[in-house]
């Protein structure tokens, strides 16, 4: 059953991505009949419900502290020399920075390797190694804090960003795993084939063949362990505890946390973390609706 | 496994099938080792941070181990599991809350990520920055969310203040400290990131409707609604029934917002079951009893999972 999980819902997103474009045309001439104010009224109303938030934020980030204005002007960059400076945010964006690229690599990577034996081969613990995956899926992050805790203890890796990655790596893996086997599978075997039959090797042909054809589920599978390792809070709250090895949410929830919130700071550090997400989000979007569409299960 | 097609039978499949004739090219010893080397730091990692973690849960589950009690620790046997059952009435409050948490949020997800899903599948001026638009809190993280749903709700220069400008409720109003609406204050944060998780899947699969079912549909004459019911909710069961389950899972563990947003409170008002344990095991030392109630979570959460995907026929072909 939990098997089914993947043939039915998981493996095969992946391959509704080259019918992407021709699903847009099918989409239309359903909704002729549609009048155009039940388009624009519902959509300007949750649009409004999504922007009113993110504005909010801009406005209490920009307008001078003690401000009441609703729209940002007198602009001042106060708030965000202050959270940069005083508050230790440009160290806290440069570790963010270490932990989401180190963790994009490193998940990548793995994926990438795993992913292929499971498109690719035959082999006796494959159902189990599967069955894992997807079982891995129902263990909570958060109870598995303290084990996780003592193991880095034992190996010395407390209050360092190391810890860090590999935690964020571990839980990112199995369902990029999944997406990536699933990209390769839409690749032929054909393709491979033709490159050993002219004298390439399994890895030359792959990195030549398969590789460059991977290229979108790459991206889409490597912006979201970046995204998530960038926003994901509680292993960064548990492992890292000196103030100079702090990521970026851990800083925000102290400042949420503070006795008197300052809340133009806040504003200002909400602003810094949105930045490079929203711009990753910005890049993958086009991917999002068909390759990535698996991959955001996670959240 | 992995492949939905039926296959051949065993002996048939290690002559026939491409991922066998691949491996026969190379030679045989290296081709067989080659998976398990590839999967291998994938497995170790995983061994490593996950199954020994785990491990170590379910056996520190029959302990007492508590760190500012050492003399308590040593073999407990079943008592933490029959303290949990029996005699901790916040066990069964976290675990009322989760559950009601849970199905509030997936239900109201559901619902607006099918109407925005269906809304944005229509053909319109805009609709590709429409689209960048609704779906970008999809993005931001647990935290964030609180930080920016704190600037909305504080009661001097919030949202409230400029309502009540407006002669609308009164000033100082403070949704998250008041008993009566802080559950709908946090739900509202959590709708505001969630929907677009459901937009999301829904639209990618919406796409793949075969545009001919509707055409033969209008032909027969059924109207909008008729088609929606008959040709639309079909297709998407199986997306709805994965989609509602993998978030009702992560509704349930995740508790990055709810920790930041009202730290569990007020009163206990919105403490979850991990939030509970996250308690337990880290701010009170009590680490066995937290493990009890971290395996006692595990299984109900897979529990009701299989349970779920049984009852809602998942997989089923009535497509």
């Amino acid at each position: 059953m939990t098997t089914a999980l993947a043939e039915k819902g998981l493996a095969p997103a992946p391959a509704t991505a080259p019918d992407a474009d021709k699903g847009k045309k099918r989409g239309r001439g359903i909704d002729q009949g549609v009048p155009r104010w039940q388009i624009y009224l519902p959509l300007a109303l949750y649009l409004l419900f999504t922007l009113i938030p993110f504005y909010w934020m801009l406005l209490f980030a920009l307008r001078p502290a003690g401000s009441t204005s609703l729209v940002p002007w007198p602009m001042t960059g106060e708030h965000f020399a202050k959270v940069w400076n005083e508050r230790s945010f440009g160290i806290f964006f440069q570790n963010s920075m270490i932990v989401g690229v180190s963790s994009l690599v490193m998940t990548t990577a793995v994926a990438l390797a795993g992913g292929y034996a499971l498109a690719r081969f035959d082999f006796k613990i494959k159902k189990g190694f599967m069955l894992a995956l997807l079982a891995s899926q129902f263990i909570p992050g958060a109870l598995m804090l303290v084990p996780l805790f003592e193991i880095f203890k034992n190996l010395q890796m407390i209050n360092s960003l190391g810890s860090v990655v590999i935690a964020e790596t571990v839980f990112q893996l199995p369902l990029s795993m999944i997406l990536i086997s699933g990209f390769i599978k839409n690749v032929p075997v054909s393709l491979e084939e033709q490159a050993w039959v002219d004298g390439c090797g399994r890895f030359r042909a792959f990195c030549a063949v398969v590789l460059p054809l991977l290229r979108p589920g790459l991206i889409a599978v490597g912006s979201f362990a970046f995204v998530h390792s960038w926003n994901h809070f509680l292993f960064a709250l548990m492992f890292l505890s000196s103030q100079d090895k702090q990521t970026i949410p851990v800083g925000l929830n102290t400042l949420i946390g503070a006795d008197s919130v300052d809340l133009g700071a806040l504003a200002a550090g909400g602003v810094i973390a949105a930045v490079p997400v929203v711009i990753v989000f910005a890049f993958i979007q086009k991917w999002l609706i068909t390759g990535f569409s698996a991959g955001a299960v996670k959240g | 496994m992995a492949d939905a097609v039926a296959k051949p039978p065993r002996v048939t499949r290690r002559r026939t099938s491409r991922t066998s004739r691949m491996s026969g090219t190379k030679g045989k010893g290296s081709a067989r080792r080659l998976p398990y080397l590839l999967i291998a730091p994938a497995g170790l990692l995983m061994l490593g941070f996950i199954a020994y973690p785990m491990l170590s849960v379910l056996y520190y589950s029959l302990q007492n181990y508590n760190v500012t009690k050492p003399w308590r620790n040593g073999y407990a046997g079943l008592d933490n599991f029959t303290k949990i059952f029996t005699d901790d009435p916040q066990f069964w409050d976290t675990l009322a809350f989760s559950g009601k948490w849970v199905v509030t949020e997936v239900l109201l997800q559901l619902v607006l990520g099918l109407a925005l899903a269906l809304l944005i599948n229509q053909t319109f001026i805009g609709r590709g920055i429409a689209r960048a638009l609704v779906f970008s809190p999809w993005a931001v993280s647990g935290v964030l969310t609180t930080t920016i749903w704190m600037l909305l709700y504080n009661p001097s220069t919030g949202i409230s203040r400029y309502l009540a400008d407006a002669g609308i409720g009164s000033y100082g109003t403070s949704v998250l400290s008041d008993t009566g609406t802080v559950f709908w204050a946090a739900v509202l944060a959590e709708l505001w990131r969630g929907v677009p998780f459901f937009a999301i899947l829904i639209l990618a699969d919406l796409q793949s409707i075969p545009k001919d079912l509707y055409e033969a549909a209008s032909v027969d004459g059924a109207g909008r609604m008729r088609q929606f019911f008959h040709i639309t909710l079909p297709h998407l069961k199986d997306a709805i029934i994965l989609s509602t389950l993998l978030r009702g899972v992560w509704e349930f563990n995740n508790v990055d917002l709810l920790y930041t947003l009202t730290g569990g409170g007020p009163a206990g008002q919105t403490t979850t079951l991990p939030l509970y344990v996250a308690n337990t095991g880290i701010d009170g030392h009590d680490f066995g009893y937290a493990s009890a109630l971290t395996t006692v979570a595990f299984v109900i959460l897979l529990f009701c999972s299989i349970l779920y995907l049984r009852l809602s026929k998942f997989g089923g072909d009535n497509k």
